[in-house]
């Protein structure tokens, strides 16, 4: 049933692209070419992926879309990219962040991780205190 | 296997009496250009009274596509051996280069017919317009509003080092 469908393949379809030399990029669905491969632009000045062709299992499709012609050019592209606010919407969402910051966590050096420690002590401490007081006011009750 | 299309020209070689033979031009695709020079003798031999030893081949130069960017609907003609005899086909592929249509043609007769490059004979690789077109699996995708979702989606690694044997949670297969 298409309704339990929400990410479609369709031309303006922003997608991310998970294998090959552009992995972790963005692009756009410009151009569907057969029933494996999209035609696919970044637009390359913004994202860095060329106008190339690209498999369905190489990309995941993302919720955001755009409003763009068949096969648009560059320009047109770029503008339709900027216009639609694409990379800021994609940076929000919540996949974007997860992304983020898994490689946030990779780059850590030791004093990252030490700073991290003494971070999450305060938080716990912060969390205790107040479900300490509560409990303690439940107790009470 | 990327095959690659090659212009190979080639005569007779010139004699006292002909000086001047008649050149012959062919589009041929290949691998590789030793491939493309052989085939080329293949087809001259079939079609002239030449025979590699009596000829001489001039040039071979690999043909690109003017546009590798626009997408393209290919129809190919194609004369086959099949295991009884021999048959012609038409077949039309949907690709950016006429080089991607014969490399799909080829993996596509391969794995229908199980013939082998060997075994067919390219007679004409055709960029035709929509309207042209001749086959549906062609058509449906003919459409500037087209949409469909990937209802069964098999997730890999990023890279290959990344993929693992085992899993601990089943994966989703729907909605990526």
């Amino acid at each position: 049933v298409m309704s339990l469908f929400t990410r479609f393949v369709e031309i303006g379809r922003v997608v991310l692209v998970n294998y090959g030399p552009y992995e972790g990029k963005i692009a756009v669905i410009i151009d569907v070419i057969d029933q494996n491969t999209a035609l696919v632009s970044g637009p390359q000045k913004i994202t860095g992926v060329p106008r190339h062709a690209i498999s369905f299992k190489r990309m995941s499709l993302t919720d955001i879309k755009i409003n763009i012609e068949r096969s648009v050019r560059q320009k047109a592209l770029i503008k339709a990219f900027t216009e639609g606010q694409v990379l800021e919407k994609w940076e929000k969402t919540s996949w974007a962040k997860k992304r983020a910051a898994r490689v946030k966590r990779a780059n850590m050096n030791d004093f990252d991780r030490f700073k991290a420690m003494l971070a999450k002590k305060r938080k716990s401490h912060i969390v205790q205190d107040a479900q300490r007081k509560l409990i303690k006011a439940s107790r009470t009750k | 296997m990327p095959y690659h299309e090659y212009q190979v020209i080639g005569r007779r070689k010139p004699t006292e009496t002909d000086k001047n033979p008649k050149i012959f031009r062919m589009r041929i695709f290949a691998t590789n250009e030793v491939v493309a020079k052989s085939r080329f003798w293949y087809f001259i031999n079939k079609t002239q009274k030449i025979k590699k030893t009596a000829g001489e081949i001039l040039s071979v130069n690999e043909i690109y596509d003017k546009k590798p960017q626009n997408i393209k609907n290919f129809g190919i003609s194609l004369r086959y051996h099949s295991r009884s005899n021999q048959v012609n086909i038409y077949k039309e592929y949907r690709d950016l280069t006429r080089t991607g249509a014969v490399t799909k043609l080829l993996t596509d007769m391969g794995g229908r017919h199980r013939t082998t490059y060997r075994r067919m004979q390219i007679m004409e690789v055709k960029a035709v317009t929509p309207k042209e077109t001749r086959r549906a699996s062609t058509r449906q995708f003919h459409d500037s509003k087209i949409k469909f979702p990937l209802p069964h989606r098999v997730l890999r690694a990023p890279r290959k080092r990344y993929d693992s044997l085992f899993q601990a949670k089943r994966p989703i297969t729907h909605f990526r």
